[in-house]
Formats: C-alpha cells, structure tokens, sequence
C-alpha cells in the first residue's frame, strides 16, 4: 500500500503533530507515504480568493508532481488541501478550456487522472476496519469524543464525494472501532470560523464557543478532528473563549490520527500530544489511557 | 381529373409578401387543373360559396385550398366540398400563410415558392382516393381508476346522467386522501362531513359499481371498446355476508400502525380504515394477521356472528368492457428523508402535513391534541416549513405543489384554535394563495391568528434536550434565526405515485419527467390524454386541490359522457392499410407502433395454398402517426391521405 503523501503547510508548521500521528499510524499498519519531492502551496485561500488560476494551477503543479514519483493515488490529511485538490481535478477533467490554460502554464499535459485521497478514506476503504480491529491493543474505552467534520471534509459533496454530507459519520465510524465512544451531536459540520481566525477572530470566538458549548453539553470529553484550521480554531482560541462567554472548557481538540495512534500502542510523545493548547495528557492520564 | 385550385389572400396576411393572383393564373396551368382563383378570405362564407359554385359550374371532383396550415381550416374545406357533393378527402390545402408569406419578405421568391407549394398540392390531391369514415360501436360503460374525491365525483356525474359507472380503488375504503383531511381551505368545512355524503351516493347509487382493494391488471382494446382485467385481493371477508357489526376488528389482538393515521395511531390486523369507510366492511392485513404469519388465533372467524371471515380467500380476476376510463389515481406525498439538514426522517416531533391533519382531527389517534410525538406534551412553539421536495431541482421536484401554502395556513390556523397558546412560524419561499378566497385566508391567519411568516429556508434542524433547534434564514431582516420548537411541520409536495408510470405504459398514455400523466393540450384538452377515450382528472396530473380536482372530474365526466351517448363511433379514415399481399409477417411495424393499434392475423394466401400470418391494423385504436408507414420493409403497410404514391408524387413535380 503505497501512496504520495502530500502534507501541505500546515501539516509542516501548525499542525506538526498531525503529521507525526499520520506517519506513525501509516507506519504502524504498514501503509507507505511517499512525500512529494518539492511540494507547494495548495492554491488554499490565499490563492483561491485572489486569482481562480493560480488556484488551479497550484494545486496541478502539485499533482504533476506526484505524478512524477509514480502512479500512486495521493494522500493528504488536511481538509483545505485535499478540497483544492479535488476541485482542481474536476476542472481537469471537465473544463477543457481551463484544462488547455493550466496546461500552457504548466507546460504538461494533465487530465485529472491522479486521484486524491483523504487519509480517512485510506484507513477506511484502502486499509480496512476488518484489518484495523485486530491491530488495536489499546483500546481507548471509557473515552467520549465529538467527531467534528467541519465543512470542507464533506463539501462540496459532489467533489469530495468522501462522507454524508450533513450527516457524516466516517470519523465515528473509526472511532469505535479503537474503542472511543463517539457521542452523537448535531454540530457535526458547523461552522468554526476557519481563517477568520486572523482577520476577524470575533466570528471565531464566538462560532467556536457555540461548537465546544455543544459538544459538552452531549457529554464530550474530547473533540476529534480531521483540519488543522478546526484544531487551530478549537483549541488556540480556548483560553480567548473561555475570557470572552466566560466559560471554563478544557476539552481537548485531538486530531482522528492522534487517537488512533494511542490505540495502537504508539507512544503518545511520538503523536505530538504535548505540542497543544488545552493539555490533553490530564485527561488521558484520569481516563487510564497513558499507561 | 377537374381540379380546382382557390387560393386566399387571408386579408393582408399573404397578399402582403406573396402575388396571390399571379399564384393563381400559375395554378391554372398545372396538369389537370380546370380552374383557379383568387379570393380575399376563402374561410369566409362567400369564399365558401365561390368553392361551391365553381365545382357545381365547372364539374370539378378535386379541389386544393392554398391558404392556411390545415390544422386550422382542413375541416371547414372537407364540410365545404361535401356539401357541394365531393368525398370530403378529395381536398387538400397548401399552407402559403405560415410556411410562406409569413416567414418570408415580399418578393418573387417568395410568390414563387407559394407556386411551388401549390403545385405540390395539386400533385397531391391527383393521387387522392375518396375515404370513408368508419364507425365503431361504443360499450356504454365508464371505468374510473381511483376511489378518491376525483373518482368518487365523476362517478356521481356519470350515474346521473344514468349511465353506469365502476370505480376500482386500491385501498380497501373510497374517498382518498381527502377521508383523512380534517378542514378543507379557505372555508374550513370539515372534509368529513363534505366528502361522506358524496361516498354514500355512490355507493348506493344503483349505476356504480365499486370494487374496492382491486388494482387494475391489464387494459387493451380501444376507445368504445376497452378490456379490462380487474385484480380484486381477497379481503378475507365476504363482502356479501359482512354487516359491518364490527365484532371482529374488536376483539383482533394485534396492533399495527395505522396507515390512515400516518402511523401515529394503532390498527387491529382485521380493520376498517376509517368509521365511514365505504364499503364498510373490514379487511385483515394477511402481512400482520397471527392467522396468516403463525396459522393461530382465528378469533374473528370464531366471533363473526355471519360467518363472513374467509381465510381462504384468493385473489380473482375479473374481466369486463369499458367504452371509456377515467384515470383518478392522484398522488403520494414527497418523502422528506432525503434531507439530512432536517434529520433523515429520524427525528420523532419533525411530521407532514398529512400527519398534522390526522393530529388536529378530532377523531384521530389524539382526539384532536397537538402534541410532541415523543413525550405527548402539548405543542406550543410549532415551525411549519414551506416547499418540502417542492421547487427543489437538487433533490426534490422542480413544480410548485401548488396547495401546500394553503394547507399550511389553514394547519397554522387550527394549532392556535386547538392550542391557544401555541405560536406557528411558518418559512416560506413564496406565498402562492392563487384562488377564491386564498389571499384572504393566508391574511387572516398572520393577522388574527398571530402566525409568524418568515421569508427564508430553514437550513438545519436538530434535537437539543426536548426541543427541536430549527435554524433559518429571514430574507426580509437579512438575519439567521433559531427557533427553540416542539413540534415542526414539513409541507410536503405531491408527486407521481410510485406505480404511475407502470399504469400509463398499461394505459398507452405519455407521462412527464416527473412521472405525472400528461394532457393532450395544456390550454384547450386539459382533462384529454392523446388516447381517445381515455381522461384524467385530479392529482395524477398534476397537484390539485378539492376544487380543482371536483372541476377536473366533472370535466372528464362530461368527455367520458359525450362518447357515451353517442350509437356508435364515427373514425377518421386517414389511418394506416396494411396490403396483406405483400406483408412478410415480420412484426416490425408492431414494434413500431406506440399505439398497439397493429396486431397479427391469419389468412389464406391462395397464391401459396397455405395459411399465412400478416398484420392488421385495429381500425378503433390507429391514430394514422405513420411510423409503421416507416418501419416496414416490404412497403406493405400504407397510410391513408399520406400514400407512398402521393408522397412520390409530390416529390415528382418538385
């Protein structure tokens, strides 16, 4: 099982800890990852709301790319990459006029025949609960989590094609087979706020109260994700949070990767536990999931 | 051969662009043309008598019109020449209006391709043959598919007019959707007490025949002469020696939910679906009955004081002859499950309108409280959501159901009289209160019933603690809004039953992209379908409400009824002929037909001395489409007024 990983730039500088999870589960069931040599951006909102071509053409560069080191599907992990991959393919394949400009600027011929993968699909789909129930050893009982799927995991449904789109449920899905309780909660695909985080943090503040207020109101304990923006969101801002509704969450924002590394045995130094926000060690230590 | 030819100026209309007399003295040399004129409106009733006179005058015995297309005045010219003593299809007319002067600049090429379209006619009509119409008889008697209000009110016209009428319902009572309404809009009458008295005259009426829990099986034959095969399921009771005493659904152990109610309330598996249920006789549900799932029980049969449960009962088929049917299946709901944004059809205090009609109603499964399904606490804060499935290319149906903005004013309505506390919201997209009153009746319930009317799409629905969280948009304000609710109300849309277009294919009647049967004209046929003798009325055609689905069962009615009453069927000879001589027996025209109208017979062909199977065509069901014209190999198969011959002929002069 052999795939080109593509982290993006979050998952080499925010979100490391995303990256080290992915790599050490992909490495613990025996999935390669080969990274692409020389990535770039992904044509993620800088590009995207500044020039519609770049926006293709970024994420294509990347795909020729990966093209390059084989003919392996692509993985990535963060939920704004693996949307502008999927888009850029569909204009590839559907688009002739925009495929023929991305082409001249690209100076290669491309179709949108790579397929681009999200890791949870290849733990799903490629990988196999079957496969993966036996492989747990420690098992994360006694552990209720609220999958938070966000919006760019499940939308536009008819290019990421990956889950329900107002009802996923992919993540809970993984997360019962390691053995979490995944609590059943209507703000599965709200809105956190996502890269008003900078220019307006207000909205963040407030969208991701109204998301954490939630999840513990169903009994969470934990929230799982799959986006470096949502975990940035979730849990940077907790303390902020907590200032402004005068709140007092300390709910850990893990994400899906971390978790279930844990419930293979990995070492949590090894899944980047230590590199958040809301320390996520207490409650795993009172849970008895450290040892 | 005396041709005539009369060419019109139709005022201005084609003496604007074409030289109409030029075209005139043109015709006049064509072969066999005797004489040609022109005149100013040849519809009129002088233009008429030039036609007349000169065939009296001049002996013609074929006759071209150039003028109109004959969509419009074909029959006006064939009363024209018959009165004057020629076969009424020795006429044929060149359309220089709409395939020449109107579309053309005036001109010489413009009165020369006028020339050219008449010099075709003439070609035309050299090869015409004299035709006759044929007759058919006509079995007095009218088939209306579906008991409810539609069926129900074009069997009371039929039998009125004392001629019988049979209706064949699926569910084991009539009177439809409707039975289970509680008010009907804009006049709040109880649908009950309206639409009963009109079951009773049918049911007693001594014209209609009702075969309840029957489906229809197989249709073929025509108009005046339909076969109809009728599947009638066993019920199980025998309808003859039932007195509807009711002993036996009273002392049924077993508890299903009740279809009538919409599931909110409970049925015994020997049931009568509703009190006034017409038959009233009960039927037993073989999937619920321990009888027929654990061969135990058999209580009703042990309590019937008549002896009328039959176990045994098996599904008969009956045969009978129609000269008309009425199709009157109206409609299902739109199932909502497909929208995740409002839970899947998962949450318990999200329901439809129909189930709210059953809630309110004083005899339903709540003796007319609104409450929360879930905990069966009265319902105060209740959201009602406008255009469910409806108005919705993505994953509903691109039409406006056309009633649900209707019925959730009056549903809005009846929760603040039965709940006085209670407050509705209702989310719309467009308020369509198009009708007698409907306008009025929306107003009065913002302004005296207090309904809250927010202009937006509600994006999300889910549970929190006991409440339902419906999360909207108000377009007026620009705002989003949440409404803590107990209750939330879906106006669902109608659409196609699920069977239908098994029905129409049965049928031989086009139905749409939204499985809906289609009329023959929109405008003018609005009840015909293209197969003669066959009409639709109610909701299988598209969403209607009562008033519109009792006019569309008078007006089908009334078709049904002006075939009735005539001795026997005049048919248009302009069908297709099938020349047995030459005609292989190899089907392919019975592929092509869409009308069934060709079947195969034996003959004798005396050339080989054997008996040889060719086609024929039923003379009764042919429109005269030609595509068998087209489909057949051997040339064996000819369509009247449109003859190989005449169509060679036309292309000569060319």
């Amino acid at each position: 099982m052999k795939y080109a990983y593509y982290p993006g730039c979050s998952l080499h500088s925010t979100a490391k800890e995303y990256d080290l999870s992915t790599r050490e589960v992909a490495n613990a069931l025996g999935i390669e990852l080969i990274e692409i040599p020389d990535w770039v951006c992904c044509g993620a909102t800088p590009a995207h709301i500044s020039m519609h071509l770049l926006s293709l053409a970024l994420p294509v560069k990347n795909l020729l790319l990966a093209r390059r080191i084989g003919s392996y599907d692509i993985a990535t992990c963060c939920a704004a990459c693996f949307s502008r991959l999927k888009i850029a393919n569909k204009f590839m394949r559907d688009n002739p006029r925009h495929r023929a400009k991305v082409n001249k600027i690209l100076g290669e011929e491309y179709q949108g025949e790579i397929k681009v993968r999200h890791f949870i699909d290849i733990l799903i789909n490629d990988f196999g609960m079957k496969n993966l129930a036996p492989r747990i050893t420690k098992p994360l009982e006694g552990l209720k989590v609220a999958c938070y799927y966000g919006c760019l995991l499940t939308r536009p449904s008819d290019i990421t094609c990956l889950d329900d789109l107002e009802e996923p449920h992919l993540m809970d899905d993984l997360m019962r087979v390691i053995g979490a309780q995944p609590v059943n909660w209507p703000y599965k695909v709200e809105c956190c706020g996502a890269s008003f985080s900078l220019t307006k943090t207000e909205i963040v503040l407030k969208l991701s109260n109204d998301i954490l207020q939630m999840a513990c109101d169903q009994g969470a304990e934990a929230i799982v994700v799959a986006c470096p923006l949502c975990q940035s969101n979730l849990d940077l801002r907790q303390p902020k949070i907590n200032k402004k509704f005068k709140a007092n969450f300390k709910i850990p924002i893990f994400y899906f990767t971390q978790l279930i590394g844990l419930s293979l045995g990995i070492e949590p130094k090894k899944l980047g536990l230590k590199k958040h926000i809301v320390n996520p060690l207490p409650l795993l230590k009172e849970k008895g999931l450290l040892g | 051969m005396k041709i005539g030819v009369f060419t019109c100026h139709c005022g201005t209309n084609i003496a604007a662009t074409v030289d109409v007399e030029k075209v005139a003295q043109a015709a006049a040399e064509f072969p066999g043309v005797t004489f040609s004129t022109a005149y100013n409106y040849m519809c009129s009733d002088p233009g008429q008598n030039i036609v007349k006179k000169a065939i009296k005058e001049h002996a013609l015995d074929r006759v071209v019109i150039a003028s109109c297309s004959p969509s419009l005045h074909e029959k006006t010219f064939r009363k024209c020449v018959e009165d004057a003593g020629i076969n009424p299809y020795l006429v044929e007319m060149a359309n220089i209006r709409e395939h020449c002067s109107w579309v053309h600049p005036e001109g010489e090429q413009t009165t020369a391709k006028a020339i050219e379209l008449v010099r075709i006619a003439v070609a035309k009509v050299s090869r015409d043959r004299p035709l006759e119409m044929t007759y058919t008889p006509i079995e007095k008697k009218v088939l209306i598919i579906g008991g409810g209000i539609a069926g129900i009110q074009s069997a009371i016209d039929i039998a009125f007019a004392n001629y019988p009428a049979v209706i064949v319902e699926r569910e084991p009572s009539i009177g439809g959707r409707m039975a289970s309404f509680d008010k009907t809009f804009p006049t709040l009458d109880c649908a009950a007490c309206i639409l009963t008295p009109k079951m009773v005259t049918v049911s007693q009426s001594e014209h209609v025949t009702i075969h309840t829990y029957s489906e229809i099986e197989e249709v073929t034959g025509y108009v005046g002469n339909f076969t109809v095969k009728i599947r009638k399921k066993p019920r199980s009771v025998d309808i003859n020696k039932c007195t509807g005493c009711g002993v036996c659904y009273g002392k049924c152990p077993v508890r299903v939910p009740s279809e009538f109610d919409q599931g909110l309330g409970k049925r015994p598996a020997i049931y009568i679906p509703f009190p006034q249920a017409v038959p009233n006789v009960p039927v037993i549900d073989r999937e619920s009955c321990l009888w027929f799932t654990e061969q135990k029980c058999g209580i009703c049969q042990k309590v019937c004081p008549f002896g009328a449960i039959d176990y045994d009962m098996e599904d008969e088929i009956i045969e009978e002859k129609f000269g008309a049917i009425i199709v009157a299946t109206g409609f299902q709901q739109f199932d909502y499950s497909v929208y995740g944004e409002y839970g899947y059809g998962k949450f318990k205090n999200v329901i439809t309108g129909l189930h709210f009609e059953r809630m309110v109603n004083s005899s339903g499964p709540t003796g007319g409280k609104i409450i929360k399904p879930s905990d069966g606490k009265e319902a105060r804060e209740v959201v009602f959501i406008q255009c469910i499935g409806s108005r919705d290319e993505q994953k509903g149906v691109p039409y406006c159901s056309r009633l649900c903005c209707m019925y959730t004013a009056k549903h809005a309505l009846l929760l603040r009289e039965h709940n006085p506390d209670a407050q509705a919201y209702v989310f719309y997209i467009d308020i369509r209160a198009a009708g007698k009153n409907y306008e009025e009746f929306v107003k009065k319930v913002q302004d005296e019933y207090g309904a809250i009317y927010l202009r937006g799409r509600v994006s999300r629905i889910f549970e929190k603690g006991d409440k339902l969280i419906v999360r909207g948009a108000d377009t007026l304000s620009g705002a989003q809004i949440e409404i803590e609710a107990d209750l939330v109300v879906m106006a669902t849309g109608l659409v196609a039953m699920p069977d239908a277009v098994s029905l129409a294919q049965m049928l031989h009647i086009p139905y749409d992209q939204n499985n809906l049967f289609t009329e023959a004209h929109p405008k003018l046929a609005p009840v015909e379908t293209i197969t003669s003798g066959i009409f639709l009325t109610g909701a299988c055609q598209a969403p209607k409400d009562i008033p519109d689905a009792v006019a569309t069962a008078s007006a089908a009615s009334v078709k049904a009824l002006g075939l009735m009453v005539q001795d026997k069927l005049a048919r248009e000879p302009l069908i297709a002929r099938v020349i047995p001589e030459l005609c292989s027996g190899c089907r392919a025209c019975i592929e092509a037909c869409p009308f069934s109208a060709i079947e195969t017979e034996e003959i004798e062909d005396l050339r080989l001395r054997r008996k040889r199977t060719v086609v024929k065509v039923i003379e009764g069901v042919c429109t005269g489409c030609g595509i068998c014209t087209t489909a057949c190999r051997m040339s064996a198969i000819d369509l009247e007024g449109f003859s190989n011959r005449q169509i060679m002929e036309e292309l000569a002069v060319l």
